[in-house]
């Protein structure tokens, strides 16, 4: 291959948009993770195969199966297979996109194909029964489901609709052309002050303006200086990053490239979670192909600017989410966080300046870049411009990924979107930012969500995770998860996140369990007090956030507890806890389980519960292999 | 040897990363996705061969979830206990299992050897919980019964196999 | 550096280069308190005790925070006094507080502060699994369930002593500082040096305590007790009586042993004279044969111990001369061995050192006698013969003084500088040189031979040869030498490695001390040196009576030992 520059980037740009033009006739297979675990790649090779067996001209990708061929010619009237990203609505997965009608069918199993081929591929006719269906109502075009059609998909836009493994598809999207911008027509200044014009703040948590940090690490004294790619996204229920990296790993790549020029480094690193092999093969498979265009490596495109990108795997600590814990973990260490200052942009990775965002910060950069600073501006709101992923999980009727535009408000997301709340409950709180944010409820449903309104509340937008709960949900219970959560990522450096959050979990869980008393109500918010405003690392400090805000929205839950012994919202507790004689093994299991000692029976006899004793605590209904523990 | 791990092989991953310091999770990754857990004898080949105090690579290595120093199942079971996965009632599933394993204690590995438990922080696949991985295939909106028919029907799977 | 006025609770407070607000706030005369701050090691600020509040109510480690000029802060506000509390409250819910019994007690800096801040009522219980006491060490005892995580230890021994033998284990609650395996340290490269136990906060680490072996010694009538007693101890033991450190109370010391019943008390630096003199012959020796270079000194057991473990192929570089306290030791046996027949008691030997590696190195196989028991039968640390002091109720400060005995009691100005860094290089070096004048006195005085600095290189003309000399302290230091020496980057011809910070001064036997107090009591050494009536070995007549009588083979016998296994 001839050596690639500008020019030749160009040529290959505009090959790539022909043919994606000619590809009239498409079938989209969500390869998310949600999906390929429903079996969407089983799919794929089914339809690669049944299309072909039955005459169809079967293509795949633009160009990556065969380099010699020329790709502005058309192929024909055949059927484009390819992979997708994540599409976002893993609920319904796995996913099948029939392009040109923007056909979506959901839940798609092996036996549905033949039908798909059969009436939408070869007929055009649509297959009903696979629709999406909401009150009734069913929608053939994925665009008009509520679900997507109120969001604003701009990060996510290439997502489910590019396949991620081809680089031909990323340069047909104008992908590659922010950053040839921003080598070839901006200064390092330039690039750092149109960031900075676009307001745009950093999505991983603190929001902290991704343009001053740039221009921060800009100003350091020439020398080593990284750009660091924090895609360790370790909230429960998050996955925004992920959906990213699996669909659209160049646009990180391209913001990175973009960072690295603005602050003057010349090497990479983007450190992933462990728990994401796919996004891990997408990433480095990215990379090979970046390097292969000259878009990575030494005399990027002809020029003097040099970047080499590295992949980090995590290994399975939260805490390494935290900057300093993260390039600790990069450099082989325990992420650890250390104090500060000083900062990350003066003292980061390997003790160099160092410019860390997360995943969807680096890919809104290309974007701006290309789309300029006023575009980005217009969306959202003043302080907080662009766009924000969340994922939007718990008792919600339609669970998924999605954009919506800085100051949309909750009850846009969860009724709009979301559809609502599950089997028509009601809707009693969401939590907001994972285990380090805080629970909003039925008063806030019409606050715009953005950085700072968050914030003046205490809770905060984190990386995005959204968990809907509904009337029957105990918020103690809620607390007592989150910070178990915590208690178990907790590094353990600090005095008051390591002794402290195992302090209020042992606190919590009494109180959950009915024996806490009024004064542990107390220790609970002098212990958030201390911890929050001397724990080392932010997540120490946002430990106690779920407690903090259940105990000021739904103190009425905790003393339900303490003083009435009795929750209305505990599953399980507020009834009768009876072992069904006809499916107890008499394993004797639940009797050594049981904390009240309220289980006799003899070995392999059905076993009885004294009611009398027992507490109602439900650890024989959750160890019982049979379920024969019922509650009545 | 120890434990059928080869050391040859352990010292071609080590060089395979240059016997960098900052490779060192990268490299117990590798020598783990091999051999599913890290022996005693190859932190120290580690320590050895990067030139650092064997403390320090096991420090490393308790303060990851992701390592493991003890010999592991050829079946490595993951149950999600993820926020979703944990509403969606995900601990029975884990219980159920380790009574059909007959875990005891601390114990994780069956004493054929043939399965390991673990749990999870979230694997990101909330739409489909709960969530229950064998060897990193997901498999989604399980249930106690569907667990243990999965691991029946590994276990035959392996017998017809050996 | 920053210079500049801070405001410390609307004091207005220069400051001129101190690394952090810690230190001026300190500097103003208010103790903050701290766990894991220790102003030697790298900042890890994980105690969150020293907590300040600025203006804006924001609240900050004062340890991380760097002084800037017209920044106010508060120290002790309502808010950060209840952080406080609660810290400790969190820390002793999962610390073993049997505070009575424990080594540590009066002494521990968690019980200080928790008295300081009047805790009395912990509202937390405890969940931890107990962990068993690890007495594996000749020299420390780990007690885990004192630990409060600080991780001074950590640091000490991967930062200053390079050896990393402890580290933290697991996370979160689970966290724990322990070898690698939870192996008990017997079990791994420990070289003994003790300065995990020297900065630990809490009794977690303590000098193994054989303070009633001394006392069965002292009051078993068919023993003689004798003692020696190391140069640094005196500058030292006074510290736990209000004397400052550097302040010499070697003759009280010796008054308090006859009170507590000891027989015999001898100084080290006799011994001490012996070592230069061997150890400078060896040199020459090897000048004239030609090395092999660099010759290492023998005196610091620990150093000696990281060759053999870590790095055994500088184990013939190594002097061949025992150490001051072994060559003492063997010639005090020897000059004994009859006496103790005719008598019929038996010589017990004990050493008063700073150090806890030397309680390693009297119990190895080299130093055993013919009937299997070691030279010196017991070794105390400053430590222990100060709370066996205390335990006699002697107010050591109004003692009558009393010098050593004779003939073992008497060492030249050289032998007492071997507490200090390059102080066993100087000794050597005086012997070497052929002008025995007092300008060469005064000229080795203000070479790079004293000093606080980590690696000193020096060159000195012995006759014809420009002679290269490197003192380093700090094992981590030396490590970094020998890396350099091997890289082909540095020449010497003689290395002095202490392995402590300061040298002996600085040792884990030693009372708790900060770098200006290992300074003072190096300060303390060089000040008995002055006023020595001799200052070289070779002028100690003792010890030149005993070499005549000595055959070479008996005095090589005597002296030396070989480290070198085959």
């Amino acid at each position: 291959m001839p050596e690639m520059n500008r020019e030749r980037l160009e040529v290959r740009r505009v090959k790539a948009k022909r043919a994606l033009s000619y590809q009239k006739r498409q079938i989209l297979l969500c390869a998310g993770t949600g999906c390929i675990a429903g079996g969407s790649l089983k799919l794929y090779d089914y339809f690669k195969e049944e299309c072909a067996r039955r005459g169809l001209d079967v293509y795949v990708g633009l160009t990556q199966e065969n380099e010699t061929e020329d790709v502005s010619e058309p192929k024909g009237d055949g059927v484009y297979l390819k992979k997708s990203g994540c599409h976002g609505f893993c609920e319904m997965g796995p996913l099948v996109q029939i392009e040109p009608e923007g056909i979506l069918y959901t839940h798609v199993q092996l036996e549905d194909c033949d039908e798909i081929i059969e009436k939408t591929i070869m007929k055009g006719e649509v297959v009903d029964r696979l629709l999406y269906e909401l009150d009734g109502v069913k929608y053939t075009k994925h665009t008009d489901i509520p679900f997507y059609h109120r969001q604003h998909r701009i990060v996510l836009e290439n997502c489910g609709t590019i396949d991620a493994e081809d680089i031909d598809e990323y340069l047909a999207k104008d992908g590659y052309v922010a950053f040839e911008k921003a080598l070839f027509e901006m200064t390092d200044e330039a690039i750092c002050q149109e960031i900075l014009d676009s307001g745009l703040r950093g999505r991983g948590g603190g929001g902290f303006p991704a343009g001053r940090k740039w221009d921060s690490v800009r100003k350091q004294p020439k020398g080593k200086k990284y750009v660091v790619c924090n895609g360790d996204e370790g909230d429960p229920g998050a996955f925004m990053d992920r959906s990213i990296m699996e669909g659209n790993p160049h646009s990180i790549i391209e913001g990175m490239l973009i960072a690295a020029l603005g602050a003057g480094s010349d090497e990479g690193y983007i450190y992933v979670r462990a728990e994401y092999p796919l996004a891990v093969a997408r990433l480095k498979t990215a990379i090979a192909k970046a390097q292969e265009l000259n878009l990575l490596g030494d005399h990027i495109l002809g020029t003097d600017f040099s970047f080499h990108l590295h992949v980090n795997r995590g290994a399975g600590a939260f805490v390494c989410g935290e900057g300093s814990a993260l390039t600790a973990s990069i450099e082989g260490n325990r992420g650890m966080p250390r104090v500060k200052p000083p900062r990350t942009v003066e003292h980061g990775l390997w003790a160099q300046p160092t410019v860390l965002n997360n995943v969807e910060t680096f890919s809104a950069v290309p974007l701006i870049i290309r789309k300029g600073a006023p575009w980005f501006k217009s969306i959202g709101t003043e302080k907080s411009p662009g766009t924000k992923a969340f994922a939007l999980t718990g008792n919600v009727v339609n669970t998924g990924l999605i954009e919506v535009p800085m100051g949309a408000t909750l009850r846009q997301i969860i009724f709009d979107i979301g559809g609502g709340i599950k089997d028509g409950k009601k809707f009693k709180a969401v939590q907001i930012g994972g285990p380090s944010g805080g629970c909003l409820t039925e008063e806030h449903l019409d606050m715009p969500l953005d950085f700072d309104s968050l914030k003046k509340l205490g809770a905060m937008i984190g990386s995005g995770g959204l968990v809907v709960m509904d009337e029957d949900t105990c918020m103690v219970e809620v607390a007592r998860f989150f910070m178990n959560f915590t208690q178990n990522e907790s590094c353990g450096k600090c005095v008051p996140c390591r002794e402290g959050t195992r302090r209020m979990l042992e606190i919590l869980t009494r109180i959950v369990n009915n024996e806490g008393s009024l004064e542990d109500l107390d220790l609970l918010e002098e212990l958030s007090a201390t911890i929050s405003e001397t724990a080392l690392c932010g997540l120490g400090q946002s430990a106690c956030k779920p407690v903090q805000s259940t105990l000021k929205y739904f103190r009425d839950e905790y003393l339900a507890h303490v003083v009435d012994k009795h929750c209305p919202h505990c599953n399980g507790r507020k009834k009768v806890l009876q072992i069904d004689p006809e499916l107890c093994k008499g394993c004797g299991k639940c009797m050594r389980q049981c904390p009240m000692e309220a289980i006799t029976g003899q070995i392999r006899m059905p076993h009885i519960i004294d009611t009398e004793k027992c507490i109602k605590c439900g650890a024989c209904w959750g160890c019982c292999p049979f379920g024969a523990i019922r509650e009545e | 040897m120890s434990n059928g791990i080869s050391m040859e092989r352990v010292e071609e991953i080590i060089d395979g990363y240059d016997c960098q310091v900052h490779h060192l999770i990268a490299i117990m990754q590798d020598i783990q996705a091999e051999y599913k857990y890290l022996s005693p004898a190859v932190l120290e080949h580690i320590a050895r061969k990067l030139g650092i105090g064997v403390a320090k690579v096991y420090s490393v290595a308790t303060f990851y979830e992701n390592f493991s120093l003890e010999a592991k199942g050829k079946y490595i079971i993951k149950v999600c206990d993820g926020t979703a996965c944990h509403v969606r009632k995900s601990q029975p599933i884990y219980n159920a299992i380790r009574e059909y394993l007959e875990l005891e204690g601390k114990q994780k590995t069956s004493a054929d050897g043939l399965f390991t438990l673990e749990t999870v922080a979230c694997l990101g696949a909330c739409g489909l919980a709960p969530v229950v991985t064998v060897n990193d295939q997901v498999h989604s909106k399980m249930s106690p019964e569907l667990a243990i028919d999965l691991l029946e029907s590994l276990r035959k799977e392996d017998a017809a196999n050996a | 550096m920053a210079k500049g006025i801070m405001y410390i609770d609307g004091q207005r407070v220069p400051f001129d280069g101190e690394p952090n607000v810690l230190s001026v706030i300190r500097k103003a005369g208010i103790e903050m308190p701290t766990f894991c701050y220790y102003s030697d090691l790298s900042v890890y600020g994980a105690c969150r005790m020293c907590v300040v509040e600025d203006e804006r109510g924001k609240i900050e480690t004062s340890c991380s925070m760097q002084p800037r000029d017209g920044l106010k802060i508060r120290t002790n506000t309502a808010r950060l006094l209840k952080h406080r509390r609660m810290i400790l409250e969190l820390m002793l819910a999962s610390h073993n507080c049997n505070c009575t019994t424990c080594e540590k007690s009066g002494d521990c800096h968690l019980q200080a502060l928790a008295v300081q801040f009047g805790i009395h009522h912990v509202r937390f219980g405890d969940s931890r699994e107990e962990k068993e006491l690890d007495m594996s060490s000749p020299a420390v005892i780990r007690d885990p369930s004192k630990c409060i995580l600080c991780g001074d230890c950590v640091r000490v021994c991967s930062e200053n002593i390079g050896m990393h033998i402890i580290d933290f284990a697991h996370r979160g609650y689970n966290m724990r500082v322990m070898p690698a395996f939870d192996r008990t340290l017997d079990q791994t490269h420990c070289i003994s040096c003790g300065q995990c136990s020297a900065v630990c906060p809490t009794g977690a680490i303590t000098v193994k305590n054989q303070i009633g072996d001394a006392w069965r010694a002292i009051h078993d009538p068919s023993k003689r007790v004798v003692v020696q007693i190391a140069p640094a101890v005196r500058v030292a033991v006074g510290e736990a009586f209000g004397l400052a450190p550097g302040q010499n109370a070697l003759d009280q010391l010796v008054s308090a042993l006859k009170l507590m019943g000891v027989d015999e008390v001898y100084d080290t630096t006799f011994g001490a004279d012996f070592t230069t003199i061997e150890e400078g012959t060896e040199f020459l020796q090897r000048l004239e044969k030609g090395g092999p270079f660099p010759m290492f000194t023998s005196c610091c057991p620990a150093w000696v111990k990281y060759l053999e473990n870590e790095n055994p192929k500088y184990l013939k570089h190594i002097s061949t001369c025992k150490s001051p306290m072994q060559m003492f030791a063997s010639i005090l046996k020897d000059r004994y061995a009859e006496k103790d027949r005719e008598d019929g008691r038996r010589t017990f030997h004990i050493a008063i050192m700073p150090c806890t590696a030397k309680k390693m190195e009297a119990a190895r196989p080299e130093f055993l006698q013919p009937d299997g028991t070691p030279a010196v039968d017991l070794v105390l640390t400053t430590k222990e013969i100060i709370k066996m002091v205390q335990e006699s109720g002697i107010q050591l400060t109004r003692l009558e003084y009393e010098s050593p005995d004779l003939p073992f009691g008497l060492g030249s100005g050289a032998g007492a500088i071997y507490g200090a860094t390059g102080g066993v290089a100087e000794a050597v070096v005086r012997f070497c040189l052929p002008d025995k004048s007092k300008n060469v006195l005064r000229e080795l005085k203000f070479s790079p031979l004293r000093g606080d600095r980590s690696i000193r290189v020096a060159v000195i003309k012995v006759g014809e040869r420009d002679v290269h000399l490197a003192i380093v302290h700090g094992l981590a230091n030396a490590q970094k030498l020998l890396r350099e020496i091997e890289a082909g980057n540095a020449y010497f011809d003689l290395v002095e490695v202490m392995t402590c910070q300061g040298g002996c001064v600085g040792g884990a036997g030693q009372p708790h001390g900060m770098k200006q107090d290992k300074e003072d009591r190096a300060e303390g050494l060089y000040v008995l040196d002055r006023s020595a009536p001799f200052k070289r070995a070779e002028r100690n007549p003792v010890v030149g009576a005993f070499l005549k009588d000595y055959s070479q083979e008996h005095r090589h016998e005597l002296l030396h030992v070989n480290y070198v296994k085959e």
